[in-house]
């Protein structure tokens, strides 16, 4: 490590917590914009152009309320769940590649803050680091409206990444890595009929399993059951308010980026091009034959799947009802759970045959 | 025959896991988002229409200038919320007139007995609609006399 890699490590972690901290109010924006077009309403369209500042001044909104803390809650607890909470929704998004490396006077630049060789594993630890947030809120707030909320999510949590870490593993198996750069890299070559070698097309099952259990780890609608109007009032952040509460809503968001980064990264190519731009590519790179021209490129298929993804949380949200409990139990135990353990030998005996 | 079994069963598949329907609802969503026609009204630049009869804020009609209210003493006889008060003058054409006319709207329910029972026309509701203040209003005479909205 030297000064230029320090540079470029600062640079990657400045540009990406900006983003993030960007996202958050935009998809805010998009949620409640979206939410309205879909019920025939409008939605935010008074701040600024199409309501784009709305989130904004909702942010101003959060900074400038009293911040109360009640009489009854455990202190020390009650301030850290929402920082415990934040945290791990932010490093998450450290290993997620959004750019192939790319090499400049025999230095290798690597579009990624860390590529860990652990990387699988250290999302799928932070990832159940976020479920302390949530317990910690619901025990620190000594409620117990919001204890029955955590109590819910953690359940809900850790019995969907069981069936979440089983689907990744027939994409471990299949790239033999774990490093999510490289998983990355893989999924550029060619499959079988033209399409392109990408997670959603050799694992369709643990796509689809993968897809089911971000929901209910982002606890996102149809699973959004540790929040509950009618009957847990608010859910595990009943006692926070202003900007304490924002910080829950951020960790959600946050959670639903990470999580759709993650989705793009092992099923849809990571930062692989979309079919028919690599020809448009190597097109423009008779003119301009230069390697920053395909990271744009890249960053950019990684953005638009990104985007998509967080628009189908929305879709999804607004479109299906919730679950009961005993049924979210029962789908993520009966049901996802086999399935992705036949997912995993399927997925060896395919391997085995040599067929993918 | 061996093909249509084979289809037969991943419909069933797909309509067991919910995944079509799931698909099919999501399609309607997104129609309603792309094509369907917007219902909310703009409200200060849009208003909803209300007909003529409805009932607003009061107001006592005059004729050249002089109000038509004879206090006679109907309206506050028949108002249920008992929110009109009238206290009677003469003038010096010896004729009654109310020096005093107040409409406590806080009271009022907008029930438009008083219109009803008004044997001159005097007091009337008017269409208008938007009369939320920031402290308790009464309307006085003199506010009930500058003939709001020509009902």
């Amino acid at each position: 490590m030297d000064a230029t890699d320090f540079i470029w490590m600062g640079t990657k972690i400045f540009f990406l917590v900006a983003i993030l901290l960007q996202v958050v109010p935009i998809m805010v924006w998009v949620e409640r914009r979206g939410s309205a077009l879909m019920q025939n309403r409008l939605g935010p369209n008074r701040v600024g152009p199409l309501g784009l500042l709305q989130s904004l001044a909702d942010v101003v909104k959060f900074m400038w309320k009293e911040d109360p803390i009640p009489g009854h809650v455990f202190g020390g607890y009650y301030l850290l769940a929402p920082l415990i909470s934040l945290v791990p929704a932010f490093m998450t998004f450290a290993v997620i590649p959004f750019a192939a490396p790319i090499v400049l006077e025999g230095r290798v630049f690597t579009f990624q803050v860390a590529d860990l060789n652990v990387g699988l594993i250290y999302v799928l630890s932070l990832a159940s680091l976020g479920v302390y947030g949530i317990i910690m809120a619901g025990w620190a707030s000594r409620n117990k409206y919001a204890m029955l909320g955590s109590l819910r999510s953690s359940s809900q949590m850790i019995s969907y990444e069981l069936a979440m870490g089983f689907a990744i593993v027939g994409i471990v198996m299949l790239f033999s890595s774990v490093k999510l750069g490289e998983i990355a890299a893989q999924q550029g070559t060619l499959f079988a009929w033209g399409l392109p070698r990408w997670g959603i097309f050799l694992q369709p099952l643990g796509f689809l399993i993968f897809l089911v259990t971000i929901f209910a780890e982002t606890n996102r609608l149809p699973f959004d059951l540790p929040e509950g109007e009618s009957e847990l009032v608010a859910g595990y952040h009943l006692e926070y308010g202003s900007m304490k509460f924002a910080m829950f809503m951020m960790a959600e968001y946050l959670n639903m980026l990470t999580a759709s980064g993650m989705l793009v990264t092992l099923y849809l190519g990571g930062f692989q091009l979309f079919p028919g731009l690599p020809s448009l590519l190597s097109w423009i790179q008779q003119w301009y034959p230069s390697e920053i021209l395909r990271v744009l490129f890249e960053m950019g298929s990684f953005g638009v799947k990104v985007a998509f993804v967080m628009w189908v949380f929305v879709w999804v949200r607004w479109t299906l009802p919730r679950f009961r409990y005993d049924q979210l139990m029962e789908l993520g135990w009966k049901v996802l759970l086999p399935l992705s353990l036949v997912n995993v030998l399927v997925t060896a005996f395919f391997i085995n045959c040599g067929w993918i | 025959m061996k093909m249509e079994k084979k289809i037969g069963i991943f419909s069933k598949i797909l309509q067991e896991t919910y995944v079509w329907e799931i698909l099919r609802g999501l399609g309607i969503t997104m129609k309603n988002l792309l094509f369907s026609r917007k219902v909310t009204i703009q409200y200060p630049e849009e208003r909803r229409f209300y007909s003529d009869r409805y009932r607003g804020v009061h107001y006592i009609k005059a004729t050249n200038g002089v109000e038509n209210c004879t206090a006679c003493m109907l309206c506050p006889t028949v108002c249920p919320a008992e929110c009109i008060h009238i206290e009677a003058g003469e003038r010096e054409d010896k004729e009654k007139y109310p020096v005093k006319f107040e409409v406590d709207v806080l009271r009022c329910c907008f029930c438009g007995m008083c219109e009803e029972a008004c044997p001159k026309d005097a007091i009337k509701l008017s269409a208008i609609y938007e009369m939320s203040t920031s402290y308790r209003q009464v309307y006085d005479k003199s506010f009930l006399l500058e003939q709001r909205g020509g009902k």
